[in-house]
């Protein structure tokens, strides 16, 4: 059977291309990392894979905003080929730094059809950047990388993950429109303030997927919770095979086999 | 070429974060006046585009489209301006400004170029403030070493433009000058060359016939300098001892190497040579630590002389063997306690709350835009660090066992790769090297570096990648001392030829002098044989990374210096390196008169719990840990914090290198100022102690364990300063053989002394950080803190003794006392061997070391982070027979003590493992969330909810 194939983005600053590789590799995926200005040469090379990953960090220090500078990178060079990638039926993720990129390259921020960005990712509540543990309750239906019903425990680490939305009409059509991947929410599944809400997202949403659910960005770090050990307290746990993170890209390879190979 | 002015502003509706930070640091003034701050960001380009264009930069790419609104032009004074004062705070011209150089790319990619950007800060704060709170406030906001602040709607912020440098080749008359003149030059050029080392150097080129130039004086006296070859530490010392006298050839080598070399293990790979100290990790991989402190940069600028201290160690490990990769981070502060009035500290320096909130933000942000995980660290307050905070900042890194060694070759050529140089951190090595006076703040501004983490994480990237395809023979990094120290120490045994006009500046106007001393961040130096050169180029280019050629090395053994073809210097390797005069010194050290206090039996000690538990000391250092990324790399496996709800302390912390294997690196540390105040030798052991007790908790081999050691301290001319370091070296000695684990780098930092303006000196207490580096064969079988499950047992593992002195107990009560903890080195290894051989066989549930605040703080610790109760008995404790006060049986600070809680089917297993060994059974773990300590006649002594504890607990640091 032909492999499925992860291309795994770096870029200046990125930093969790390594760990993301990983973790694409133990669900089965050949994963690839390239650096941005390969793809800038030559977009022909995004046509061998079937995943895009666009991986956490600071890409370009998160200077003027976060994402912003590798999101205008996308947009003047290769946005076209992108959206040939997303149109031929494959699949995108977009992790903490990357879910900011994918907003901000407006693949995830625009909302038919105005066609203009009307949703953003900007400081958090608090201020600063902070490393926590979050519960995240799955939303959409529709969304390839989460399974419905399993709530699931990672860790956000990150100074700039609000989502806020130009006006109340565009949470309603996300929700209309069953884009609304994963909320924050405590252990019992309920939703409240910080520090169950790390960030104070609006309607504590985590993660949002584009209209064909097979673009999904997030903050939190699903390439942190692949091995039991990862688990913030772990000494403590019985059940010695939980690693909720690993779903994610566990469900991204089977949609490919499925689908795409 | 037009100038643009772009503001950019938060929307009226969304939250103003900068703003209301600001307000929040102006209220923390005392002034109460301002109602409001609004914040903008503020970018001054200069390029060749129309009107529509600047509209599209500011729409498309500064201004967020859904928060944020733009305003091309000098936005115009908000209404009712006589109550609102405008503060801009623009980079002082030269300095690094990251964010300029990324809109330069984002403008690029727009398709259009622009020559210069420049970005800015501009607050308006609404509400009367009177001239002397807007100096108030001015001071906080900016750093005069690095800024400029303008204020009001019409200043100008400074021009970006320098003038060009034109070469003037300068020397210096000194073969005929007297001792009193050559000190004039040295204290004129800030050398901080004391008489002896001008007459070697005058020596030196009267037999070359020939005056020096400027930039040969400033490479000698940077290569001379104390933060380059710590001569203190490598004098020879006579010690007087109460009376008896000891001599030392050599300081260091007869101590802490002496105790290396005589353990000859065969797991240390390079010990004390290289950027760091390198130790077996596998079959094929070894890891290497170093720990470094910045402490007068931090002083003057804490944000950036901590951003680039971690940038800066950062480069040890990468410029170690052939390059390590960097895989987890450690930072250690010393402050002056928070709570304090603007009126008690002293002219030239900064507030300790600043200095902390600053340290801590420029390690988050250099740490965490590097992606490595910051895993342990520890901040002690103590008022004697007001003048001289002390930031050790300290990395780890992982290389392949083939990689562990470099050397240049005859004919290499010198590349620098990295950040560009400017005038940033001239004299930071030198400047570093003396006491801070209150002038410091303005004299040594040029001394503050610059950092930016995204040029060092694109360098690391690469670099790795070209030490995979062995594309260099060898590599160091441009640390204190920079190009001068690298290319002179890379090239010591064969000779080197650098043309100083091709290293590339970040802008013009350095002379040949400034380009060749500067300390700018993010460089590092590779040999390159000529037959890789392209390829290696490519790597470089390919992810947009400087990289130059600037020379050669050659076989000359003389260290030459051109400016565009004409020679500027000229010195002989061995001269540079080993020229420098032998020292010899005086020490001493006569035991302090002190005594203890009389003891008091109280009814009930649970008040004192809680107060030393809410000491800063021992309180949660959460706001400063959640900051730190601790989990990028995904390898944290014990992490800072802990426990059912993710914020107990834990002892150490453990991080899985390799994906596919289950080895683990242990990473802990032990630093006992306090304890110093009574003898700096038992300090100095009980560091050690602790250091391995904290690692060997969660798991560590203590077969496997490294040391590193830092020393700050005072001014060491004091015969009674540098008595107390050679005690704590001696200790450094002792420990390191009755345990077994060698010391492998070492760094130390002195003259931490500051000098007011009144002429009152603060002095730094003495100061030893010792570092501990372990393995755990088995991640899996780590242990935490934290309590596991209602009835099982615990016990203590280790003996109690008289020892309050120093204690925390007795710094709540503001006194001292005399019966500092003495390590009994037998016993400290007995129990740490016997410790982990229970961790190992799986019988111990929570492991926690018992130190600042004793058995009572320990108990507290583990039962809040297991969410539970812990019924204890004092009958069960083993102790010494005068240990019969029961302040000292709950609160002091015995060493070699562990708490294990052990489930009661394990008991006999764990009770045959411990024969030998002084233990005790202590309680039990409880469902009921109190902690009930009785003494040994069954009373209650101690009884308080542990919500109450964790609460006292977390709150002093809760910024």
């Amino acid at each position: 059977m032909t492999k499925v194939k992860a291309i795994v983005l770096r870029a200046a600053g990125i930093n969790c291309d390594v760990e993301t590789q990983y973790a694409l590799e133990l669900s089965g995926a050949e994963a690839q990392r390239v650096h941005v200005n390969r793809i800038i040469e030559n977009p022909d090379l995004l046509d061998e894979f079937q995943i895009l990953v666009v991986p956490g960090g600071f890409s370009y220090g998160d200077d003027v905003a976060a994402g912003k500078i590798l999101a205008n990178q996308i947009i003047h060079h290769f946005s076209d080929r992108l959206n040939a990638f997303i149109e031929a039926g494959k699949i995108v993720l977009g992790i903490c730094n990357g879910f900011q990129v994918l907003i901000k390259t407006g693949i995830l921020g625009k909302i038919e059809p105005s066609g203009k960005q009307q949703i953003t990712i900007t400081n958090n509540d608090s201020g600063r950047y902070e490393d926590r543990w979050v519960y995240l309750e799955p939303s959409s239906k529709k969304c390839v990388f989460i399974e419905q019903g399993r709530r699931i425990y990672l860790p956000v680490a990150h100074g700039e993950g609000k989502i806020l939305f130009e006006n109340n009409d565009v949470l309603e059509k996300l929700k209309a429109d069953d884009r609304i991947t994963l909320r924050y929410v405590d252990e019992n599944g309920n939703f409240g303030p910080f520090p169950i809400n790390p960030n104070g997202s609006t309607d504590s949403i985590a993660g949002l997927c584009d209209s064909t659910g097979r673009v999904m960005g997030l903050m939190p770090h699903p390439e942190r919770f692949i091995r039991f050990t990862q688990h913030p307290h772990w000494t403590r746990l019985k059940d010695k095979t939980r690693a909720d993170g690993r779903t994610i890209f566990d469900n991204a390879v089977k949609y490919v086999k499925q689908n795409l190979i | 070429m037009k100038q643009w002015r772009f503001e950019v502003f938060n929307r009226p509706g969304s939250d103003d974060v900068h703003g209301r930070e600001v307000l929040g640091d102006v209220k923390e003034l005392g002034i109460d006046t301002v109602q409001e701050v609004q914040s903008a960001r503020v970018f001054l380009i200069e390029g060749d585009f129309d009107d529509n264009f600047a509209k599209r930069i500011a729409g498309e790419m500064l201004a967020d489209p859904v928060c944020e609104d733009f305003y091309i032009g000098k936005s115009a004074a908000p209404a009712g301006l006589a109550k609102a004062t405008i503060i801009e705070i623009h980079l002082k011209s030269g300095v690094t400004d990251p964010v300029a150089e990324s809109v330069m790319t984002a403008v690029d990619d727009m398709g259009k170029k622009c020559q210069t950007v420049r970005t800015a800060r501009k607050y308006v704060l609404f509400g009367e403030i009177s001239e002397k709170q807007l100096k108030k406030i001015v001071r906080r906001l900016s750093n005069d070493c690095i800024e400029v602040v303008v204020i009001g709607a019409n200043a100008e912020p400074p021009s970006p433009h320098l003038a060009p440098y034109k070469l003037k080749l300068k020397t210096v008359d000194m073969t005929k000058l007297n001792e009193q003149q050559l000190l004039e030059i040295s204290k004129k050029m800030d050398l901080f060359l004391n008489v002896v080392e001008m007459k070697t150097i005058q020596n030196y080129f009267k037999t070359q016939n020939r005056e020096p130039t400027d930039i040969e004086l400033e490479a000698l006296a940077q290569t001379w300098s104390e933060h380059c070859v710590h001569k203190t530490l490598k004098s020879s010392v006579d010690f007087d001892f109460e009376g008896q006298k000891i001599h030392f050839d050599n300081l260091i080598k007869d101590t802490i190497f002496g105790a290396t070399k005589q353990l000859n293990k065969d797991w240390c790979i390079s010990v004390f040579k290289d950027n760091a100290g390198v130790i077996e990790f596998d079959d094929t991989d070894a890891v290497c630590f170093k720990v470094e402190t910045h402490n007068h940069p931090s002083a003057l600028d804490p944000y950036g002389g901590a951003a680039t201290g971690i940038g800066g160690v950062l480069r040890d490990p990468m410029g170690t063997g052939l390059g390590a990769k960097p895989i987890a981070n450690t930072d250690i502060f010393c402050f002056a306690e928070p709570d304090k009035s603007f009126d008690e500290i002293p002219h030239g320096i900064l507030h300790p709350k600043r200095i902390a909130k600053g340290v801590v933000a420029g390690v988050r942000d250099y740490g965490n835009r590097m992606g490595i995980p910051t895993v342990n660290g520890a901040i002690f307050f103590d008022d004697r660090y007001l003048g001289n905070p002390l930031v050790f900042c300290g990395n780890i890194g992982i290389m392949p066992r083939d990689k562990c060694f470099g050397k240049a070759e005859t004919g290499e050529l010198v590349m620098v790769v990295g950040g560009k140089t400017g005038r940033d951190g001239i004299h930071g090595a030198t400047f570093s090297s003396g006491a801070m006076t209150h002038e410091h703040e303005t004299v040594f501004s040029h001394a503050v570096q610059i950092g930016n983490a995204i040029t060092e994480k694109k360098m690391l990237d690469t670099l790795l990648q070209a030490r995979e395809q062995g594309l260099y023979s060898a590599i160091t990094d441009c640390g204190a001392g920079g190009l001068s120290s690298a290319v002179g120490e890379m090239g010591a045994d064969l000779g080197a030829e650098v043309d100083l006009e091709k290293i590339p500046l970040k802008y013009a106007g350095l002379s040949y002098t400034e380009i060749w001393i500067s300390e700018a961040q993010e460089r590092m130096v590779v040999a390159v044989k000529p037959e890789n050169l392209e390829r290696i180029s490519k790597i470089f280019a390919d992810e947009n990374v400087e990289a130059t050629i600037i020379g050669r090395f050659t076989n000359d053994k003389k260290l030459t210096l051109k400016y565009q073809g004409t020679q500027v210097g000229q010195i002989d390797m061995d001269f540079l390196h080993d020229g420098l005069p032998k020292y010899s010194r005086k020490a001493r050290w006569s035991s302090k008169n002190l005594s203890e206090p009389v003891s008091e039996t109280k009814e009930n000690y649970g008040e004192d719990l809680l107060k030393i538990l809410s000491t800063y000391n021992v309180a949660s250092k959460e706001w400063v840990i959640r900051q730190y990324d601790h989990e990028v790399q995904a390898g944290s496996v014990i992490k800072p914090l802990g426990g059912i709800t993710n914020d107990g302390p834990n002892d150490a912390a453990v991080v899985q290198p390799k994906f596919d294997s289950d080895k683990g690196i242990v990473i802990g540390c032990g630093m006992n100022p306090l304890y110093g105040d009574i003898d700096p030798y038992w300090m100095a052991l009980a560091g050690i102690d602790e250091a391995i007790r904290n690692v060997v908790c969660v798991g560590a081999r203590p077969d496997r364990i490294a040391l590193l050691d830092n020393f700050c301290w005072a001014d060491c001319k004091k015969e009674e300063t540098l008595g107390s370091l050679v005690r704590a070296a001696q200790a450094c000695f002792d420990g390191a053989i009755a345990f077994g684990t060698p010391f492998i780098s070492g760094k130390d930092s002195l003259n931490n002394n500051f000098i007011c303006d009144d002429g009152r000196e603060i002095s730094i207490p003495a100061t030893l950080l010792i570092s501990a580096i372990g393995i755990v064969d088995d991640v899996k079988k780590c242990v935490t803190a934290d309590l596991k499950s209602a009835g099982n047992l615990l016990f203590m593992v280790g003996l109690t003794r008289n020892e309050l002195g120093a204690s925390h107990y007795y710094k709540i009560k503001n006194q001292l006392g005399a019966n500092v903890p003495k390590t009994d080195l037998r016993m400290a290894k007995l129990n740490a061997e016997k410790i982990h051989k229970a961790i190992d066989a799986g019988l111990i549930a929570s492991c926690h070391d018992c130190s600042e605040g004793g058995l009572a703080v320990a108990l507290a610790e583990m039962a809040f982070s297991g969410g539970l109760g812990i019924l204890a008995d004092l009958k069960g404790l083993p102790r010494t027979d005068d240990c019969t006060n029961l302040a000292s049986q709950l609160f002091g600070e015995s060493c070699s003590r562990y708490i294990v809680e052990v489930e009661p089917e394990k008991f006999n297993a764990f009770a045959k493992l411990m024969l030998g060994a002084a233990f005790g059974q202590i309680g039990k773990v409880i469902e009921d969330k109190n902690i009930i300590i009785k003494d040994s006649l069954g009373k209650t002594i101690v009884d308080v909810a542990i919500n109450n504890l964790k609460n006292a607990w977390q709150k002093p640091l809760k910024w």
